[in-house]
């Protein structure tokens, strides 16, 4: 996989959601996804983005123009230094939320992407990178 | 404070949703709308997505409470015209927007909100002649 371009952006209230959708949204339009492919990928940023803030305590998200091969690709990062996951596998399952929300966040996040991945230490933070491929 | 304009159209209240909301105005207008169909009596809310690009779980679940809570207070609330994309994407994010009534348009809408309201209306005079 080959870094076209890389974009960081602050995770801190429930307007900086808005400013990552807006931004996955602008590259996605630039990678030339198409309608679909750019609200699958910008809804799972906006899931990810809460997320990080709404358990995390803030962090930041990345936003990378990826090539592989001919394949043309948005891989979105999102840090934060809160505490952490204890059980994964219970937090990806749909349904399952701690704050009364619907659960839907990592679960629904993983099946708008192509890959996912989630890695979690209690107490330092959890990191989630999923791509997107156009 | 930023907030989402409610219309009153006869027992209707219309929201159309513009911007691209963030969490705090979801929740200011989902605790407006609640005031409004109290103060205004009103029995249908139809709220237009029409130019939403984006509904995540946190407005889909705005949506579901602004439903239910208008089912208690006697009023029904239909939520028009979805973009096919958004459609699709919920879908996959396992969002079904249960209990949510929807129509394509503003039109078809307003016709399911004043239909059913004539149906309550007509059905009420039926049980008064009844008795």
């Amino acid at each position: 996989m080959t870094l076209v371009s890389t974009e960081s952006l602050p995770l801190t209230t429930s307007d900086s959601v808005v400013v990552v959708r807006q931004a996955v949204r602008q590259r996605a339009v630039e990678l030339g996804f198409s309608l679909v492919d750019q609200t699958k990928i910008v809804t799972a940023a906006s899931e990810l983005a809460r997320n990080a803030i709404q358990h995390g305590g803030g962090g930041r998200a990345t936003i990378e123009a990826v090539t592989d091969g001919l394949r043309r690709g948005l891989r979105l990062t999102f840090e934060d230094d809160g505490p952490g996951i204890g059980d994964i596998q219970t937090a990806m399952r749909d349904g399952f939320s701690t704050d009364g929300g619907l659960g839907l966040g990592l679960s629904g996040a993983k099946r708008l992407s192509h890959e996912f991945s989630i890695t979690s230490t209690p107490g330092r933070g959890t990191r989630v990178v999923v791509t997107r491929w156009k | 404070m930023e907030r989402i304009p409610i219309l009153k159209m006869g027992e209707v209240l219309l929201v159309s949703i513009q911007v691209d909301m963030h969490d705090r105005l979801a929740m200011q207008l989902q605790d407006d709308l609640t005031e409004r169909i109290t103060a205004a009596r009103a029995r249908g809310v139809l709220i237009d997505i029409s130019a939403l690009d984006v509904v995540d779980s946190f407005i889909g679940r705005m949506l579901g409470n602004i439903a239910a809570m208008s089912r208690v207070l006697d009023a029904q609330t239909v939520v028009v015209g979805m973009r096919p994309a958004v459609a699709i994407t919920l879908v996959e994010l396992g969002l079904s927007l249960d209990g949510v009534r929807t129509a394509l348009n503003v039109e078809r809408g307003m016709e399911l909100l004043t239909h059913n309201a004539e149906a309550i209306v007509s059905g009420r005079k039926h049980d008064a002649g009844f008795h």
